[in-house]
């Protein structure tokens, strides 16, 4: 995979951030006016605020796969991956980044999916659950998973694979120890930790390439 | 011929380990359906009292807004006029919280609107506009107040057959004579199930009178006739799909008010719909644990014989539901106490209804029992495992009836040698290692073997596999995986030939996936359907080949997609022709419903879990160093998974004993407690390497596999194991659950 994704990134960068700072000096405005005002405007004002919010351009490359994409400033990432893009393996659990099930790794780093605007990653490279394998080859730690039964109800799994890849390549799964602290961002509610600790400390000490 | 390879007992795979490890397994918010729109819940903002208005303007002009459905505006439905009946019918099977239908407020955060826009953030933002408008009443959400008024549950009080109902055997609160007394008073807090699925549900109107439901439900069958019911549909009209089920420990087993709302938001939208609650409404809305008080009373001899135990239980419910369940049952058959009295009483309270929650009663009446028998133990000078032994039971003492298989005393011995019982010191606070002070401690569990009805499905299509269906669920257990395991040894074909579909209501009858009867009940249903389909082929292969019609049933070979005769080279028939033979598509077997079987025995699968803790002494913090679980489940179907499940409940039994807490805040009525952040759950860092044995013996009576169940046993009894050792190790005793740092410093 191309370490340096083609930048796809919009032209009109600062237009938006025109736009944005435009946008939120008249919400301040709003904020700023007296009660009454604000409550005699609110039923329609307010909807014509939000209608002017542009929905803004996005590049990304999800998987491999290039999208140019028109998506709201609030749309975090995680929701866009699962309703716009249809991408669902990557769970919400939460939606404050307590969880980790939302992990994905962002230009290789993991990130709660679920704290992150989408409209941040513009130009970025993001691998979710479903890009990890090699087509039909599982990634040595969906195979380990597997092998370990490192899941039980499995909607915490991709998350937690996707952060095990993380905390090997991080240089961070030394000891059984040392995982469990690393991996704690990772919820499992089934309590499949003993199997998951397990199935990356095997990764870890098979060395394969993760 | 060589012997078919045996699958029972195999740590084999998951059958859908592939799916959930790429992300391809599909969960209730992820159907994609053609014109699919989102709906967003709006709560009320106070717990007792009256919506007098509520606006909905700004929202229904907001963009992309579809539908805002309030009281005022709900199709009202013939499951949606009040019964008139009492809060304890429909007791735990329906939504018994009949929503936007009056303008009665129950509990803080109770649906008052469901908004739905054609976008996610867009039905965020608009149910954010929606407001209403109160006339509060007083409410009460504080379970030490609300139990001056608890009372009987009604279900008790209609059947005197009741397990609800005061018990008593030998004389009534006996424990005041005895030589040797403890009193004491146990309480665990609200604990909220949340699993890491948020409950989510796609909702579809196929035609106004066909409802498909993508829903988080332990049980299709039950939301299926829960929601044809609400509807006044004919149950074949309404659909349940509930694949995988992103966990659920009990919080599916109800029909929940987001639910209807949800079918309610598709009806009037005429959309698709789909609704995932967040974490903050995971609180409020979808049951819980409910807090309890407990008091123990008990005596012994000198010796150590138990004399007398009186337990008495309190736990909180809503005001429109009486929810109940059975934490009193390990005490009236786990030690042999010639007298013995329970008296469990509800407390309603202006909240959300709370409904099991693994281990369920039991978990919470074990934590006070087991606590009280390591109390006592202490008072004895005795070691709380020879205490246990002194009082061990041969029979069951509740109702005298032999156990169908108790195997509690291996468990005992394969616990204690592997957590090093023989360290443990019988002075509290004798063991430091620096700045931790060391302890051991135990607790028992038990549950029923239950067995409920069910059926299976089975056809063998002409490629030589096996599709078998059943309308169960799997929750996490790794139920398609232990059928197919099942089918396998009994049709004597690979598992990679054997394909078992789950999670449809229009499939084989199953129950709900609960109570740890899931093998018990479909696992019979699965091996009768395979015995079937074997003799349907044999007659099949009769009609075709003279010598199968005179051959003994048991000189049929199964094996290699073909059926053979012991003794004959000549006879062969393949599935494949026989398939042909039986109309070409496939060879379809159906078994008969099959139940609970057995008056004669008590069936109850039991555990023991041994804990070793580190406390900080200058911190409180609790460590649990080493947890061991040994269970007497029956056979084991997988030993991968059931492992797994053990573990599992271990874990959340750690949760119970050192963080799981939701605060309601009673001058709100509210929940303070609303994300992961507040509500804490055991993370990587505070679960050990957990170590579990099992017996592995066949029980004879549960059914002809030997299952006995593991889901709840595994939790059950793991909270008091901690609380004891948190005892040996500081010799604090902490009575109110969860033992956090405050309460040891």
């Amino acid at each position: 995979m191309a370490a340096n994704p083609e930048p796809d990134v919009p032209a009109n960068h600062n237009e938006n951030r025109r736009t944005f700072l435009k946008q939120s000096s008249l919400l301040t405005a709003l904020a700023l006016v007296p009660a009454p005002v604000v409550s005699a405007a609110e039923a329609k004002l307010d909807e014509r605020v939000a209608e002017s919010i542009e929905k803004v351009p996005l590049s990304l490359k999800v998987n491999g796969k290039k999208y140019k994409l028109s998506v709201e400033p609030r749309t975090t990432l995680l929701d866009l991956l699962r309703e716009n893009l249809h991408l669902n393996g990557t769970k919400k659990g939460c939606d404050y980044g307590q969880c980790g099930a939302c992990t994905v790794h962002v230009e290789g780093q993991r990130v709660n999916s679920c704290l992150s605007f989408a409209v941040m990653h513009d130009g970025q490279e993001i691998t979710t659950i479903e890009g990890l394998a090699d087509g039909d080859k599982l990634h040595p730690m969906q195979e380990a998973f597997v092998k370990h039964d490192g899941f039980q109800c499995g909607y915490c799994t991709p998350g937690q694979i996707m952060s095990a890849v993380a905390c090997v390549r991080e240089g961070h799964a030394g000891s059984a120890d040392e995982i469990r602290e690393y991996m704690s961002g990772n919820i499992c509610r089934c309590g499949a930790y003993s199997n998951i600790v397990a199935a990356i400390q095997d990764v870890k000490q098979g060395g394969q390439k993760v | 011929m060589k012997t078919p390879e045996k699958h029972i007992g195999k740590p084999m795979n998951r059958v859908d380990g592939r799916q959930k490890v790429t992300g391809a397994a599909t969960y209730s918010a992820e159907y994609e359906l053609p014109g699919l729109v989102y709906a967003v819940l709006v709560g009320s903002t106070i717990a007792k009292g009256r919506l007098t208005g509520i606006d909905t303007k700004a929202a229904a002009g907001a963009p992309g807004v579809l539908a805002v459905v309030t009281h005022l505006n709900a199709p009202q439905t013939p499951g949606s006029k009040p019964t008139g009946k009492d809060p304890s019918q429909p007791q735990t099977t329906g939504s018994a919280l009949r929503i936007f239908t009056d303008d009665q407020i129950r509990f803080n955060d109770q649906p008052i609107a469901v908004v739905v826009a054609d976008t996610l953030e867009r039905a965020r933002y608009a149910a954010r506009l929606v407001k209403g408008q109160y006339a509060p009443e007083k409410h009460q959400t504080n379970l030490e107040a609300g139990k001056a008024q608890a009372f009987l549950p009604t279900s008790a009080k209609k059947n005197p057959k009741s397990p609800m109902n005061d018990y008593q055997r030998g004389q009534a609160d006996a424990y005041k004579t005895g030589a040797i007394k403890l009193e004491q008073e146990y309480v665990i807090p609200t604990e909220v199930h949340h699993p890491m699925e948020l409950q989510a549900i796609t909702a579809h109107w196929e035609a106004p009178d066909r409802l498909t439901l993508y829903d988080k439900t332990q049980g299709t069958m039950a939301t299926r006739r829960d929601f044809a019911k609400e509807w006044g549909l004919p149950e074949e009209n309404v659909k349940v799909i509930a694949t995988f089920v992103g966990g659920a420990f009990g919080n599916a087993l109800h029909s929940w008010p987001h639910e209807s709302a949800a079918i309610i938001a598709a009806k009037v939208a005429n959309r698709p719909v789909k609704l995932m609650l967040t974490r903050e409404q995971m609180f409020t809305m979808v049951g819980y644990r409910p807090h309890t008080w407990q008091k123990v009373r008990m005596s012994a001899t000198a010796d150590g014989k138990i004399t007398a135990i009186t337990h008495e239980s309190i736990g909180q419910t809503s005001t429109y539901e009486e929810f109940t369940e059975s934490t009193l049952a390990q005490t009236r058959m786990m030690y042999q106490s010639p007298n013995l009295t329970t008296r469990y009483r509800l407390a309603a309270l202006n909240v959300g209804s709370p409904i099991w929650m693994r281990g369920p009663g039991e978990a919470t009446g074990a934590f006070a029992l087991e606590s009280a028998m390591d109390e006592m133990a202490y008072l004895l000078k005795l070691d709380p495992l020879e205490f246990r032994l002194r009082n061990y039971t041969e029979q069951d003492p509740e109702t005298g009836k032999p156990w169908s298989s108790k195997f509690l005393k291996e468990c005992y011995r394969l616990g204690a040698e592997r957590v090093g019982w023989n360290q443990r010191q019988l002075a509290p606070g004798a063991v430091r290692d620096g700045d931790w002070l060391v302890g051991y401690g135990m607790g028992v569990g038990t549950f029923g073997a239950h067995r409920g009805s069910s059926k299976a499905s089975a056809r063998l299509l002409p490629n030589g596999t096996v599709l078998l269906q059943s309308a169960v669920t799997d929750i996490g257990p790794g139920t398609g995986t232990a059928m197919t395991q099942i089918a396998a040894d009994t049709l004597g074909l690979a598992p990679a030939k054997i394909r078992f579909e789950w999670g449809n209501s229009d499939f084989a009858q199953a129950p709900t996936q609960g109570g740890s009867a899931i093998v018990n009940t479909v696992g019979p249903a699965v091996q009768e359907v395979c015995l079937a389909l074997k003799d349907k082929l044999r007659e099949l292969a009769g009609a075709g080949n003279a010598a199968f019609a005179s051959a003994k049933k048991e000189d049929v070979i199964f094996a290699d997609d073909h059926l053979t005769l012991s003794g004959n080279d000549t006879a062969r028939a393949s599935y494949a022709d026989l398939v042909k033979q039986a109309g070409g598509t496939a060879v379809t077997v159906q078994s008969k419903p099959n139940g609970e079987n057995g008056q004669k025995y008590s069936m109850y699968s039991f555990s023991v879990h041994f804990a070793q803790v580190r406390v900080h002494v200058l911190t409180g913090e609790v460590r649990v160093s080493k947890l061991v679980s040994c269970a007497d489940a029956g056979t084991i179907i997988n030993e991968k998974t059931a492992g797994n499940q053990m573990k599992g409940g271990a874990v959340g039994g750690i949760g119970m004993a050192l963080m799981e807490h939701a605060i309601i805040d009673d001058r709100f009525g509210r929940y303070v407690t609303k994300d992961l952040a507040d509500y804490h759950v055991p993370v990587h860092a505070d679960a050990p390497d957990i170590q579990v044995a099992f017996v592995n013996q066949p029980d004879p009576y549960v059914n002809a596999l030997g299952t006995k169940g593991i889901g709840e046993i595994a939790t059950i009894g793991v909270a008091p194991a901690i609380a004891n050792a948190v005892f040996n190790a500081t010799g604090k005793r902490v009575r109110e659950l969860p033992i956090t740092p405050d309460k040891l410093v």
